[in-house]
């Protein structure tokens, strides 16, 4: 996980997908200006943003660095209700914050759900400014989703792995290629 | 991360799936759905009244995905608790758990089937009390509070214990701001009363009254220090028919001390209807006793 500064704006956090540099975040947390990122062990880098969905809230970044330590990516069609998540990211700006819930449900048709057409994974635990962008991870530390917001005052909300798997899927360089030819 | 986190997860998550075969979804107030119980197998459903708004129309959801219609059997307003029937048949009904076998901090999971799937959360259980009296006037065998975040739709769904069983009916209906659950005790008395009356038998005397100090006296005579004092008597009602009139104050019933409204309600049961009970009156500063046959409490 980093941190994701982008502007003026505070910092949201980040989730290495690939080890050659690729980090995932929220869509709002990459909104314009220089983007900045913070590794683990304090470096500062440029990023460029190379993919941004906005109906997702996902961005990709990139880096440029290797042999970053990339999650392991999880599915959150097989997440179960009542299982245990944890929720990383820098709530209020403090840094590496993990916070510990179970997941409520998978899906579109969830308690407060503000957008029901999208599927989220709702899980009963707080997300607060600083967690935007940072892993939702399963009791084996697999990616299964990326937080993005609270719905009501009690369920946060993240965009499910599989979401994030297509959309990493569709913004590969291999992606790029294949449209670039047709 | 280790194992026993990871084995922790799983087992939570499938007491849930387990649980989830006896949790339908209720569909009885406008697009709010809610979460029931699966009483008996043959259809029986508890969920918590406040979700049953309309008497017709109404709609159960099972586990299996089938959307079925549903009659409302009974309700008890005053402890949240209304019974339903869906036409079906083989219904996977919960364990229950006795509250006695419930302790502080034990952890829970409040479960629920707003929507298609059943939904979960966790929390502990945060206190457990005595008897106590809904603001309604329901008797419930234990206080039972817990932590758990009530998300909408899940009243008439089951706080589950770490074994999976089911130890009470939650809903947000009967305190704000508290997470409270209707132990299994409570179901198990009202419910058998709602599918043979269709609501509880409550005793009667037709008056409306309020708690009163008692002369220093009295107090002493009585060894109690309030009794309720009658602020209106309905014409012909129960109260009149005794000859109770407005200003007397009534000290106790069948024996039972009368100190506030709690006592009246305790002593007028379902029990008590149509039987002559000896009324302990104060009236004009002298203590009297009169017969009040109780009636029904319409």
């Amino acid at each position: 996980m980093v941190q994701v500064r982008s502007g003026r704006d505070g910092a949201g956090a980040g989730t290495i997908v690939t080890s050659d540099g690729r980090i995932v975040t929220n869509a709002h947390v990459a909104r314009r200006g220089r983007l900045e990122v913070v590794l683990q062990d304090g470096r500062r880098v440029d990023a460029t943003l190379e993919a941004a969905e906005p109906r997702l809230d996902l961005a990709l970044l990139n880096v440029g660095v290797s042999g970053l330590p990339a999650i392991p990516l999880g599915s959150s069609a097989k997440l179960r209700s009542g299982e245990l998540v944890l929720s990383l990211g820098h709530p209020w700006g403090v840094e590496g914050g993990a916070t510990l819930g179970v997941v409520i449900g998978v899906g579109a048709d969830l308690p407060e759900n503000p957008q029901p057409w999208r599927e989220l994974v709702a899980v009963s635990l707080h997300l607060r400014p600083g967690h935007s962008g940072g892993p939702l991870v399963d009791t084996r530390g697999r990616l299964i989703g990326i937080n993005t917001m609270m719905a009501g005052p009690e369920v946060g909300l993240a965009v499910p792995a599989d979401a994030v798997d297509r959309f990493l899927q569709a913004n590969s360089p291999r992606a790029h290629a294949r449209r670039a030819a047709a | 991360m280790g194992t026993v986190l990871s084995e922790l997860s799983a087992a939570m998550a499938a007491l849930v799936e387990l649980a989830g075969e006896s949790i339908v979804r209720v569909e009885g107030r406008r697009g709010r759905p809610a979460s029931g119980i699966v009483w008996s197998a043959g259809g029986e459903i508890v969920t918590a009244n406040h979700v049953v708004s309309r008497e017709e129309g109404l709609v159960v959801g099972l586990p299996g995905g089938d959307k079925i219609e549903a009659r409302l059997l009974g309700r008890d307003p005053a402890a949240d608790i209304a019974v339903l029937r869906a036409s079906a048949t083989g219904l996977k009904t919960p364990a229950w758990l006795p509250v006695e076998e419930a302790r502080v901090g034990h952890l829970v999971l409040a479960l629920g089937r707003p929507g298609r799937t059943v939904q979960a959360t966790l929390g502990v259980i945060s206190a457990l009390g005595g008897e106590w009296r809904t603001p309604e006037g329901s008797l419930v065998e234990r206080y039972l509070q817990t932590d758990v975040v009530m998300y909408p739709g899940f009243s008439g769904g089951p706080l589950l214990g770490a074994d999976g069983r089911v130890i009470g009916l939650n809903t947000s209906g009967l305190a704000r701001g508290v997470s409270l659950s209707l132990p299994a005790a409570t179901l198990q008395r009202v419910v058998p009363m709602l599918l043979a009356h269709g609501h509880i038998r409550r005793g009667y005397l037709g008056i409306g009254a309020q708690p009163v100090r008692l002369p220093e006296d009295i107090a002493g005579q009585l060894g109690q220090e309030t009794g309720v004092l009658l602020m209106s008597v309905e014409p012909g009602g129960p109260a009149a028919s005794a000859g109770l009139t407005l200003g007397d104050t009534l000290v106790g019933l069948e024996g039972a001390p009368i100190r506030h409204m709690d006592d009246l309600m305790a002593a007028l049961g379902g029990d008590r209807i149509g039987q002559p009970l000896a009324a302990r009156v104060l009236r004009g500063g002298k203590l009297q006793e009169m017969r009040v046959t109780a009636g029904e409490r319409p």
